[in-house]
């Protein structure tokens, strides 16, 4: 029987292997940022050990980083601690950092395939849930808790039970893929199948619907394959892969060796069998927007919100779950998605805040202006995106519509630096989480593409953006 | 780590589904560098009004669970953030296991590397425990749960439960596979950054 891409990446990586048990895995590229690392650098200290390869490790700063100014100190003393921290560690330990004032700063998982440090077929970690980004390419990438995250930097191995490979096959054409966007893709499938329908798995998104893709694209789809509860979710490699990562900064110098071996490779046998199965057609699917605390709690721009009887299908613990976030979201089932008025508007994070994602938004705005009841501010994901944006004059178009322009970080999809909304503040933002307090204690989130939210920013309510015109 | 001891405890009934790792450590307690003192923030948002008093509805702050050393909680407990503040904050505050029909993955390995011991178990005997008014009792070495009226068994995998018997720290381990891991890298082919 053939195998699946994901086992191919699994067999070739093992270093270990036990049957029912764990597994001990290579890994070729560890990311380290400054929230989930500190204490893992303590523990090397403490047992004094080293980084077993320097060179396969890269850092950067970005969850708490100030998305102002840079030249002014950061005010918020742990922050700034946190930030030193890592300064130090990288220091100590030899690891290559891009610090605060790097034109390479930026979201870990922005700057990982911008660079050409992400590569096909590679085993990659993160101590941060979204390393499935860089599944995109072909790679087999986990999010690792900070445990794990010592582990890889002492031993550049991680134990891993093998997770089942699950097809996730996207069939069709979008009548409009400017306004029907790939988080509108993967916003209907996490709906579909439930935020806990990938766990225990690595998802592989296959089909036309998905080779249609373009790289940054497909990034935002494997992006949010934690959303769904999986522990990886990957795309096999093609023409627009090998392009993408060609001539980046850190691209190997055999690259096109590489890319031969990689083109015979990593796919998907045709008789491989896979242990799960779903298929989505996007011929007809509309604009996403989440109306809930998790994001399996979306629904089309141009529906209502849905009853918890409706939305629970008669699982009474899923019904108590609908119940208690549309209290937290101050909403009321029948009310219609375009009739919720919003008053912020984040375009940003590691799912939407591509070069791409900013040219996209910057269709809708061009020549309006924010809705006099919204604040709108665009984060872009690395400092290279930004800069490559205001090359293009995108920095114009927002800032002339009365968005705020900053730097690059994880910024209010999280709210661990200043950026964060204020107790029942409402946002229509390109993240990817809308749990309780995420974007700031009593915040409520919708998510949506950044087109969506770009228009959401405009009308001060969401609007269904097939009716511009985007192209 | 310390070897995982048996528990009898009281259980606290968390009877929420998909709790995120954003609610069991909100996001504004992740810029410490440290690993201890998380409890205090465990559940802050739901634990604590905006002035930081308790809150009347909320589970942990019932005086009947104080002291309680199992959270009986919903389906895909942990999802979300990858975050080990979630573990460690359980900890912390006093919990050693928890009890759900299903856990997110990064969660439920984030546990394990730590001594916190997470059970798994079909929907229905879930809700019957968090029924249970009187101490509870959970043996690992035998895979036990008793109540005052039923003894249920539980799965771990071998590997996980020797883990926590034994306390073991996986780095070293590891460190013991050490040639397999230098002739893996001697066959790599994939290149360094730099």
């Amino acid at each position: 029987m053939g195998k699946t891409l994901f086992e191919k990446i699994w067999d070739s990586h093992l270093v270990e292997e036990k049957q029912n048990e764990p597994s001990l895995i290579y890994i070729d590229r560890h990311l380290v940022h400054e929230v989930t690392s500190p204490q893992a650098f303590d523990g090397l200290r403490m047992n004094n050990r080293k980084v077993r390869r320097p060179d396969l490790t890269i850092a950067t700063m970005d969850h708490n980083v100030p998305t102002t100014d840079r030249s002014l100190p950061i005010l918020d003393q742990t922050s700034s601690i946190q930030i030193k921290t890592l300064e130090k560690n990288c220091k100590d330990f030899g690891i290559t950092l891009f610090g605060m004032d790097s034109p390479n700063q930026g979201i870990v998982h922005v700057i990982g395939p911008q660079l050409g440090i992400t590569l096909p077929g590679a085993t990659i970690v993160c101590g941060d849930s979204h390393t499935s980004t860089h599944g995109a390419f072909g790679a087999l990438a986990l999010g690792i808790g900070t445990s794990d995250v010592e582990h890889v930097l002492a031993s550049q191995t991680m134990w891993l039970e093998k997770p089942k490979s699950f097809e996730i096959r996207v069939e069709g054409k979008r009548k409009n893929p400017h306004a029907v966007t790939a988080k509108d893709i993967v916003l209907s499938i996490i709906k579909n199948i439930g935020t806990g329908g990938g766990t225990g798995t690595v998802i592989e998104y296959r089909g036309d619907g998905i080779t249609d893709l373009s790289m940054e694209q497909r990034m935002t789809i494997c992006n949010m394959s934690i959303e769904a509860g999986a522990r990886a979710g990957l795309i096999a490699p093609d023409e627009k892969t090998f392009d993408y990562l060609r001539d980046r900064e850190f691209t190997p110098k055999n690259y096109d060796t590489l890319v031969d071996t990689w083109r015979e490779n990593l796919k998907t046998d045709d008789d491989a069998k896979f242990e799960k199965q779903f298929t989505l057609h996007i011929d007809d699917i509309a604009p996403q927007v989440s109306w809930g605390t998790n994001p399996g709690m979306t629904c089309d721009v141009t529906e209502s919100i849905p009853s918890p009887d409706e939305y629970s299908n008669g699982d009474a613990n899923q019904k108590k779950g609908a119940e208690k976030a549309l209290q937290y979201m101050d909403l009321k089932s029948g009310t219609s998605i375009m009739d919720i008025k919003i008053n912020r508007v984040f375009i940003g994070s590691c799912t939407n805040a591509r070069l791409e994602d900013l040219v996209e938004a910057s269709k809708v705005i061009q020549g309006n202006k924010v809705s006099s009841d919204v604040q709108a501010m665009v984060v872009p994901g690395s400092q290279m995106v930004k800069k490559q944006a205001e090359e293009m004059g995108l920095d114009k178009i927002f800032i002339d519509a009365n968005f705020e322009w900053r730097e690059a970080g994880c910024s209010m999809c999280l709210g661990m630096n200043p950026d964060i909304l204020s107790p029942g503040e409402r946002c229509a933002s390109t993240s990817n989480r809308n749990f309780e307090g995420r974007q700031g204690n009593g915040g409520r989130t919708h998510l949506v593409s950044p087109v969506m939210a770009a228009a959401a920013a405009i009308n001060g309510h969401f609007v269904d953006v097939r009716e511009m015109d985007l192209n | 780590m310390e070897p995982f001891e048996n528990v009898q405890s009281i259980v606290t009934p968390l009877d929420m589904v998909n709790v995120d790792t954003d609610q069991i450590v909100p996001k504004q307690f992740l810029k410490l560098v440290q690993k201890s003192g998380f409890g205090k923030f465990l559940f802050f948002n739901w634990r604590f009004d905006e002035n930081e008093n308790p809150t009347s509805d909320f589970v942990l702050n019932d005086s009947k669970y104080q002291g309680s050393k199992i959270l009986i909680a919903g389906d895909n407990f942990g999802c979300g953030s990858s975050r080990e503040h979630a573990v460690w904050a359980l900890q912390d505050y006093g919990f050693s296991i928890v009890i759900a029909p299903s856990f997110a993955d990064i969660f439920f390995s984030n546990c394990f590397k730590n001594g916190l011991l997470p059970i798994s178990l079909d929907q229905k005997i879930v809700e019957s425990l968090q029924q249970e008014t009187s101490p509870i009792h959970i043996d690992l070495e035998k895979q036990i749960i008793k109540t005052s009226t039923q003894e249920i068994s539980f799965e771990i995998d071998s590997h996980k439960k020797k883990i926590l018997l034994e306390g073991l720290d996986d780095i070293a381990q590891t460190f013991q596979l050490e040639d397999k891991i230098t002739e893996f890298e001697k066959n790599s082919t994939v290149p360094s950054v730099l």
